[in-house]
């Protein structure tokens, strides 16, 4: 069935491109026409998180070269990023304003879970696919309740298996200390991690520790979990209490296996400020290739977005991983679009976002896909372990897909 | 009393304080309801959301502005009522099962306490000393609905969502005209009872505590209860606006109630017009559509866009919208006397 359909789709493409025309009649909803396709996109370009703003420059830029080559099936992007300044209410306001004024198909990378919670059930009442959204809280995996909604980047749940995972395969004696931040972030993963550790939960984890967003610092849950006995340590933490606690941890003298979250693994944001040489063997999980990583400087994936990045976005910073962000989840959204053809209906993109099997994203870690089912709709769930060399993350050992 | 004799220096006065509306302003009213009314019917449902928006912060607007321009007390924290109230409404709806129409007495009564309460502390506060102490609060707002003791019903950083409501009586008409009605309702109403309650003794007293506090409290004016009772009502009009946002935005979290959100109102006040009742309305139009208009003007620096815009309003009418309008008005009828 799909691969009929697919097989027309490529035939359409390749006669509409070969004929240089795109008479193709197809079937659509708002905001897909024989000549273009509109994607909504919200983002903070202003506010407390406008740095984020960089990852909408980055797909814009993205869809800039896909119309220069000819666009998707001879249609060209017509990509619209609305300035949410990380505000709920202005994120109604514009998802309201791209699906009802400007009649987008879709919205694309709307990024916050506040924002996306806000439009979360708009979105999902007038059918308009919210797709591969940007933030790793596991609420839009729930394809029962809101199938209209996915996310992309691997969920907080999905990262914390990992840990677990290798825990159970590594060290299946260990005695864990966790440390989390109060709110739905924190618990994503405390949860994640238990469910991960399964039965064994009870026995392995032997201290949890929260802190509030507010405290000024973590050094007093860091003692006590120090003192509970463990050998292991899951930081649960965002990049200040991050820093606080990889710091105090080495200060004091405790020497756990310490796995750190991927919201924090940022050298220059993290571990210098906690100190490159108090961070050496801390454990965290990556599924994107660094830029700044001199084992892909011969990749071609690489390559390409080095000449991408050079031609759409001369002057800006490599080593932000914003970019290589914003280049493969872009790249993601125009294969949804090229395999739908040419029926750009709501209900047959969201068909095909949930028919990907192992996809091959540009960028993304050599054994880490984007794979989803109608009942699965969590399109990055491997990942794999890194250690920190004092200088720089270095993988080891194979690609953990949780799930499987 | 007959329309055509000469009005006696009473009702003179009456006029000139606004006491009493004249001729022309009735039918401007009548004029501007009808326009009101009417502009559903003509825009989509997603401008008839903005509206929405726009009314209800009129009434926010208001609220600050009975406490800035009618008793001269500053606040930078009317952001934390506007929460108070949303979050009344969103708790009271969603796991209470409370109708939404009963959430805006009770989140507007909520906050005439709380308001009220936090007016008393701040009466030993003056001028720019209070702007502060209210700031501290707008500032807090967002951290302090993230607290956990609380989350069971805020529902932490992930908030409150609520469902819109529908049309009663099985009217044919689309969940956002019917919220625009509902809101436009509550508008007229609380903007007649600020009309009421300012142009009388009480407007007067707020005027005198406002114009020179000494002197108002010799003439008998109690200054505590009345600047108390002045932040408790203005807190309440702010809190129902909150609570009609959230039944409008039909989602609530910390985020939304930052302290730019306070700012805002301060802005609709000034661009509306101080101490007038219908500069309100202006201040909720400028407050929704200064931004977007600034958007579309440019992509790459909205906010530079946006603080010129206010630099040219309070260039060409440091009075706000309001007085430039009565402006005009008396110029315009200055001259038909004179012609």
């Amino acid at each position: 069935m799909i691969h009929n359909r697919l097989l027309v789709a490529a035939a359409a493409a390749a006669f509409a491109l070969g004929a240089g025309t795109a008479a193709a009649a197809g079937k659509y909803s708002p905001g897909a026409t024989d000549k273009e396709i509109k994607i909504g996109h919200i983002n903070p370009y202003s506010g407390p998180a406008s740095a984020y703003g960089t990852i909408g420059k980055a797909i814009a830029a993205y869809f800039k070269m896909v119309n220069d080559n000819g666009g998707i099936n001879g249609r060209k992007i017509d990509f619209i990023s609305m300035d949410d300044g990380y505000s709920p209410p202005k994120a109604v306001e514009q998802a309201r304003k791209l699906v009802e004024q400007d009649q987008v198909l879709l919205i694309f990378q709307s990024l916050g879970t506040p924002s996306n919670t806000a439009i979360h059930k708009y979105m999902n009442g007038k059918k308009v696919p919210q797709l591969f959204v940007a933030t790793g809280a596991s609420a839009w995996g729930d394809p029962k309740h809101f199938p209209w909604t996915m996310g992309w980047q691997p969920s907080y749940p999905a990262e914390a298996k990992i840990y677990a995972h290798y825990l159970l395969t590594q060290k299946p004696n260990a005695k864990v200390a966790i440390l989390y931040q109060n709110d739905d972030y924190g618990k994503d993963y405390l949860n994640g991690f238990l469910e991960g550790l399964g039965a064994k939960a009870k026995t392995m984890v032997v201290a949890k520790e929260s802190y509030e967003v507010t405290d000024p610092t973590v050094d007093s849950q860091i003692i006590k979990l120090k003192d509970s006995g463990a050998d292991t340590f899951f930081n649960i933490t965002t990049p200040k209490f991050a820093a606080q606690a990889i710091r105090k941890a080495y200060d004091s003298g405790w020497k756990p296996l310490h796995f750190l979250n991927n919201v924090s693994q940022s050298v220059g944001g993290v571990l210098k400020p906690a100190g490159l040489d108090k961070s050496v063997g801390l454990i965290t999980a990556v599924y994107i290739k660094e830029s700044t990583d001199p084992q892909w400087k011969d990749d071609a994936d690489m390559q390409a977005w080095n000449t991408w990045m050079d031609k759409y976005l001369p002057g800006a910073d490599k080593t932000s991983s914003f970019y290589t962000y914003g280049y493969a989840v872009a790249y993601t959204m125009t294969e949804v679009l090229k395999r739908a053809g040419n029926d750009l209906t709501r209900a047959n993109i969201m068909k095909v976002a949930s028919h990907l099997k192992d996809l091959k994203v540009p960028l993304l870690l050599p054994g880490v896909a984007v794979d989803t089912s109608p009942s699965d709709f969590y399109p990055i769930e491997c990942e794999q372990l890194a250690k920190f060399d004092g200088e720089k993350w270095a993988r080891f050992g194979d690609v953990i897909c949780p799930k499987r | 009393m007959d329309r055509g004799m000469k009005p006696d220096t009473r009702e003179l006065a009456a006029l000139a304080s606004g006491a009493k509306l004249s001729r022309a302003q009735i039918i401007g009213l009548a004029m501007a309801l009808a326009a009101a009314l009417a502009l559903p019917w003509f825009i989509s449902d997603y401008r008839t959301f903005q509206f929405t928006l726009a009314v209800i912060y009129a009434i926010a607007v208001l609220g600050l502005n009975i406490l800035i321009g009618y008793n001269g007390q500053f606040s930078l924290g009317h952001g934390a009522f506007y929460a108070v109230g949303a979050y009344t409404a969103a708790i009271l709806m969603d796991p209470g099962g409370v109708a939404y129409y009963w959430t805006i007495p009770a989140a507007g009564a909520v906050c005439l306490v709380v308001g009220f309460l936090f007016g008393l502390p701040a009466l030993r506060l003056e001028g720019l000393y209070l702007a502060l102490a209210t700031f501290a609060l707008s500032v807090a707002t967002p951290q302090l609905l993230k607290y956990d003791a609380i989350s069971k019903w805020t529902g932490g950083v992930q908030g409150v969502a609520i469902i819109k409501p529908d049309p009663p009586f099985g009217l044919e008409i689309s969940q956002d005209r019917w919220l625009y009605y509902f809101s436009l309702a509550v508008m007229l109403l609380l903007f007649v009872c600020a009309w009421n309650l300012l142009r009388g003794r009480t407007g007067r007293a707020l005027k005198a505590i406002r114009d020179n506090p000494i002197a108002a409290s010799a003439m008998g004016v109690n200054t505590a209860l009345y600047k108390s009772l002045t932040f408790g009502v203005s807190a309440l009009y702010t809190g129902i606006a909150g609570a009609l946002g959230a039944i409008a935005i039909q989602f609530v979290a910390p985020d939304s109630f930052n302290l730019f959100l306070s700012i805002s109102f301060l802005v609709g006040v000034v661009i509306g017009g101080l101490a007038s009742i219908p500069g309100a309305v202006f201040g909720g139009v400028v407050i929704v559509f200064i931004p977007n208009v600034a958007e579309q003007v440019s992509k790459a620096a909205p906010w530079a866009i946006y603080g010129t815009f206010l630099i040219l309003f309070m260039y060409f009418m440091p009075t706000g919208i309001w007085g430039f309008i009565r402006m005009l008005y008396a110029r315009f009828a200055r001259r038909r006397r004179a012609g």
